[in-house]
C-alpha cells in the first residue's frame, strides 16, 4: 500500500512537470497576445503585462484578411472531411462486403500506397493542377485529398465487425446493396465516422505544405499559411502574431475537447490495428 | 463496383497516376515551361555528387537518429506513469495533446519566441543558472538541436497515447506473478512491460522514423534550413528544387530516393520484428 502511494507521488510529480512544460508555451502565447508590444521585449520576461489589451485581436483582422483565412480553412476542411467520409465509407463497404474480381489485389495496392511519402505525389499533382489552371484555387487543395487510402482502410476494418446475419436479413427483406450501406452500415458506424472525421479535420486544418505549394494570393490562403505570411511581414510584432496564433488553434482545441474520448479511442485503435 | 467508383477515380488521378508519373519524371529534365527531355538515370548519379544533397541527407539522418530514440523513451516513460490509476488523467491527456493538435505554424511561432536570444524564455532560464545561452536558431551548431527539441515536444503526446493503449493491453496477472517473485519496479519494467510492449514499440518506431525522414514544416518555418544549410533536410531541398527552381525531374528523383529510404527501412524493421517474435 505504502509503496503504491510513493509511486503515485512520483508519477504525479513527473507528469505534472511534463504537463507544465507542455502547457506553459501556450499560456505564454495567450499572455503575449494581450500585451502591449513594448512589454514583450522586457528582460527578464514578465508573465502579466501592465493591463490586458484585447486590441491585438482587432489588429489581426485589420491588417490581414484574417476572417477570410478562417473562412477558407473552414471551406477546404469541411469539403475534405465530408468527401473523405463519403468516398471512404463507400469504398470501405465495397472492400469489406462485396465480391468482385481483383478485389484483394486492388486492396493490397491501396495499402501499399500508404508507404508512399506525400512528396512523391505532390510534384505530379502540381503539374496536373498547372495543366488545368487550378493552381491558386481551393480546388487544388481539396481535390487531391478527397479520397484517401487510410480512411478507406480504417472504415473497412469497422465494417468487417458488423455481423453478416444483419446483412442477410436485410437482403431477404429485399434491401438493395445501397440500402444495406445506407440504412445499416452507416448508422452502425457513426462512432467510427465521427472519429475519422475529427482526425481528418485536424489534419487538413493544420496542413501547411499543401497551401504553401498551391496557393499564392493572400485572400485565398488558409490559416496556417496566412499566419506564416503574417510572420514574414511583421516579424517582431509578437502580440499581434500571437493573437492570430491563438485564433488559429482555437477551433481544433474546441473540437478536440468535444470529441476527446472519440479521438483518443480512434488513435489507440488505429495504433493497435497494425 | 459503383461503390468503389468515386474513390477509385480520385485515387487513380491523385495517387496512382502521380506515383508512376513521378517515377518517369525522375528520368527527365523539365522546368514546367520548356520541352521534357529524357536524361536517363543521370539525376540519380548527380544526387550522389551533389554536395548539398549529401549534406541535407546527413542532416535528415542526424534529425532522425537523435529525435526518434529520445522521443520514444520519453513517451514510454510518460505512458508508464500515466498507466497507474491516478486522478487527473483527463487533464494530463489534454496537456500532452495540446502540441499534437496544434498546427506546426502555431508551434513554430511560439518556439521562435522561446528561442529568441535577447528576450526569449530559454535563455532567460539559462541565465538564471548562470549560463549565457547561444543564439539558438542562427547558430550552425544549435539550430538543428533546437528544431529537434521542438519536434520532440510536439510529437510526444501522440506516441504516449499509443504506448498507453499498448500498456492497457497487458494483463494484470503478469505483474501479480512478478510481485510474487519479488521483482522490483525496474525489473518488472524490463522483464514484463518491455517484452510485452514490443509490438507497440515496433509500430511507434516505424511511424516515427518514417515521419522524421519527411520532416519539413518545422525546418521551413523555424530556420528556413539555415544558417547556411546546417538545418536543411531532404524534403526542404526537394521543395526548393521543385517549387523554387522548378527542376521537376531532379526533385522527383529526390522524392524517389526518399521513398526508397522509407521502403528499405520498413522492410528491415519488419524482417527484424519477425525474427525476434519467433523466439
Amino acid at each position: 500500500m505504502r509503496r503504491s502511494l510513493r509511486s503515485k507521488i512520483i508519477a504525479h510529480t513527473f507528469l505534472g512537470l511534463g504537463a507544465i512544460t507542455m502547457i506553459f508555451p501556450f499560456l505564454w502565447m495567450i499572455s503575449t497576445s494581450l500585451k502591449d508590444i513594448s512589454e514583450v521585449f522586457v528582460f527578464p520576461p514578465t508573465f502579466f503585462g501592465e493591463d490586458i489589451r484585447f486590441d491585438n485581436y482587432l489588429q489581426v483582422s485589420e491588417r490581414f484578411p484574417f476572417g477570410q483565412f478562417f473562412v477558407n480553412s473552414l471551406k477546404v476542411t469541411s469539403i475534405v472531411v465530408i468527401a473523405q467520409l463519403i468516398t471512404g465509407s463507400m469504398a470501405g463497404f465495397a472492400f469489406a462486403r462485396l465480391q468482385f474480381k481483383g478485389r484483394d489485389v486492388l486492396f493490397a495496392l491501396y495499402l501499399a500506397t500508404l508507404m508512399v511519402p506525400p512528396q512523391v505525389t505532390m510534384i505530379p499533382n502540381f503539374i496536373t493542377m498547372t495543366h488545368y489552371n487550378l493552381v491558386d484555387t481551393h480546388a487544388a487543395l481539396y481535390l487531391p485529398q478527397m479520397a484517401n487510402a487510410f480512411s478507406t482502410f480504417l472504415l473497412r476494418q469497422f465494417f468487417l465487425t458488423i455481423p453478416k446475419s444483419l446483412e442477410d436479413a436485410a437482403k431477404i427483406d429485399g434491401c438493395t446493396p445501397f440500402g444495406i450501406y445506407w440504412r445499416i452500415f452507416l448508422p452502425l458506424c457513426k462512432p467510427a465516422l465521427a472519429t475519422l472525421g475529427v482526425f481528418i479535420f485536424m489534419f487538413v486544418w493544420n496542413d501547411f505544405m499543401g497551401p504553401l505549394v498551391f496557393i499564392n494570393s493572400i485572400e485565398k490562403m488558409t490559416l496556417p499559411l496566412g499566419l506564416a505570411s503574417m510572420q514574414g511581414m511583421y516579424a517582431t510584432d509578437w502580440p499581434v502574431l500571437m493573437a492570430g496564433t491563438v485564433i488559429s488553434i482555437l477551433p481544433v482545441i474546441m473540437i478536440f475537447l468535444l470529441a476527446q474520448d472519440f479521438f483518443i479511442k480512434g488513435v489507440t485503435l488505429s495504433g493497435l490495428k497494425e | 463496383m459503383i461503390f468503389l467508383l468515386p474513390h477509385l477515380v480520385l485515387f487513380c488521378a491523385f495517387m496512382l497516376f502521380p506515383v508512376v508519373g513521378s517515377f518517369l519524371l525522375s528520368f527527365t529534365q523539365w522546368d514546367l515551361i520548356g520541352d521534357i527531355e529524357w536524361v536517363g538515370s543521370s539525376h540519380y548519379v548527380a544526387l550522389l555528387n551533389d554536395a548539398v544533397f549529401v549534406e541535407v541527407f546527413w542532416n535528415t539522418i542526424y534529425f532522425t537518429v537523435v529525435s526518434v530514440p529520445i522521443g520514444i523513451c520519453l513517451s514510454l516513460v510518460l505512458a508508464v506513469a500515466l498507466n497507474q490509476k491516478i486522478r487527473g488523467i483527463k487533464f494530463y491527456r489534454v496537456a500532452y495533446f495540446l502540441p499534437v493538435i496544434s498546427s506546426m505554424v502555431a508551434v513554430a511561432v511560439i518556439w521562435q519566441w522561446i528561442y529568441n536570444p535577447e528576450y526569449g524564455l530559454f535563455n532567460f532560464l539559462l541565465s538564471v543558472v548562470g549560463i549565457d545561452g547561444p543564439n539558438w536558431l542562427s547558430s550552425e551548431t544549435w539550430a538543428m538541436p533546437a528544431i529537434i527539441l521542438t519536434s520532440i515536444w510536439k510529437g510526444i503526446g501522440f506516441n504516449m497515447l499509443i504506448f498507453l493503449a499498448g500498456l492497457q493491453g497487458i494483463p494484470d496477472n503478469y505483474y501479480e506473478a512478478a510481485d510474487l517473485d519479488g521483482a522490483s519496479m525496474v525489473q518488472k519494467f524490463l522483464h514484463v512491460t518491455l517484452p510485452l510492449l514490443a509490438p507497440t514499440t515496433f509500430f511507434v518506431t516505424i511511424m516515427s522514423v518514417i515521419n522524421s525522414f519527411q520532416v519539413f514544416d518545422t525546418v521551413y518555418l523555424m530556420t528556413g534550413g539555415g544558417p547556411g544549410r546546417s538545418s536543411s533536410v531532404i524534403v526542404h531541398y526537394l521543395y526548393q528544387n521543385a517549387f523554387e527552381y522548378f527542376k521537376m525531374g531532379y526533385a522527383s528523383a529526390m522524392a524517389y530516393v526518399l521513398f526508397f529510404l522509407v521502403f528499405i527501412f520498413t522492410i528491415i524493421q519488419f524482417w527484424r520484428h519477425k525474427k525476434k517474435s519467433v523466439y
